[in-house]
């Protein structure tokens, strides 16, 4: 069962922030975010790489919902889900909200006389 | 979006001043809003209470860094921890600084947090100029263009 409090505490965004650190998958992503589907072929070709590595980058970005696989045929075709993204930044955007409001309690704390 | 959150504020109070409020673990929870068992020490745990409204039952834990004094006051703590049923203490933690410069009688205080992407804190460095600033532009053209 959910209860609202359970809503503050966001998905852990470790994975997605560890998988989005990474120069080649950086680029598989900026490739996919047109929103068209690619085979692993098309992506090793375009990004001048082994077949192999290229499905060893889409893993890690499956298992962190920035990709999803989807069977054509005989081959997977990898697509771009914004939705870790989305909440990556808008986790960022509550600890940078938590940050404001402290230094504002600071400011007043340091320059003020009296208790905050 | 960026691998690290970065604020900068001047503040109109002496160096001094500003780092007891800092790193005087009473003054920290002052205004910090949390109530600390202990004075920071460097390696050492830091426990306490929230004392933020509607917070109240939540346990603050942060391992202190480094205290190089008037400069640079860091510790490590797992961010957004707002969860009492939820044991924080296997997840990455991220790395808090606070730096302080002097400028003319005030202080220019600037805090970042990093270490989102749970990479510990001594390769964080290495994996930053690796990246090579190129992370947070691709990331902010993804974000755009999720946004548009």
């Amino acid at each position: 069962m959910s209860s609202p409090e359970r809503q503050v505490r966001p998905a852990d965004p470790a994975p997605i922030f560890a998988a989005l650190g990474d120069r080649t998958r950086l680029s598989l992503l900026t490739r996919l975010s047109d929103g068209r589907a690619r085979s692993i072929s098309t992506l090793s070709a375009d990004a001048r790489m082994t077949r192999q590595a290229v499905t060893k980058h889409l893993r890690v970005l499956e298992s962190a919902g920035l990709v999803s696989s989807i069977r054509v045929g005989r081959e997977s075709r990898f697509a771009y889900r914004p939705e870790p993204v989305i909440e990556a930044r808008s986790y960022l955007d509550r600890v940078s909200a938590q940050w404001d409001d402290a230094l504002g309690r600071l400011r007043t704390f340091v320059e003020g006389p009296g208790p905050i | 979006m960026t691998n690290q959150i970065e604020k900068t504020i001047e503040l109109k109070a002496p160096v001094d001043r500003v780092w007891l409020a800092l790193t005087d673990s009473a003054e920290f929870g002052a205004w910090f809003r949390v109530k600390l068992e202990d004075p920071f020490a460097p390696g050492e745990l830091s426990r306490g209470h929230i004392t933020h409204p509607g917070y109240e039952h939540l346990v603050w834990e942060a391992r202190v860094v480094r205290m190089e004094a008037r400069r640079l006051f860091s510790f490590t703590w797992h961010p957004y921890a707002v969860d009492p049923n939820m044991d924080y203490s296997g997840e990455p933690s991220t790395l808090v600084e606070f730096r302080l410069e002097e400028i003319g009688s005030g202080t220019r205080l600037t805090i970042t947090e990093s270490g989102f992407d749970a990479l510990p804190a001594h390769r964080r460095d290495e994996a930053l100029r690796m990246n090579d600033g190129g992370w947070s532009a691709q990331t902010q053209n993804i974000a755009a263009h999720v946004q548009s």
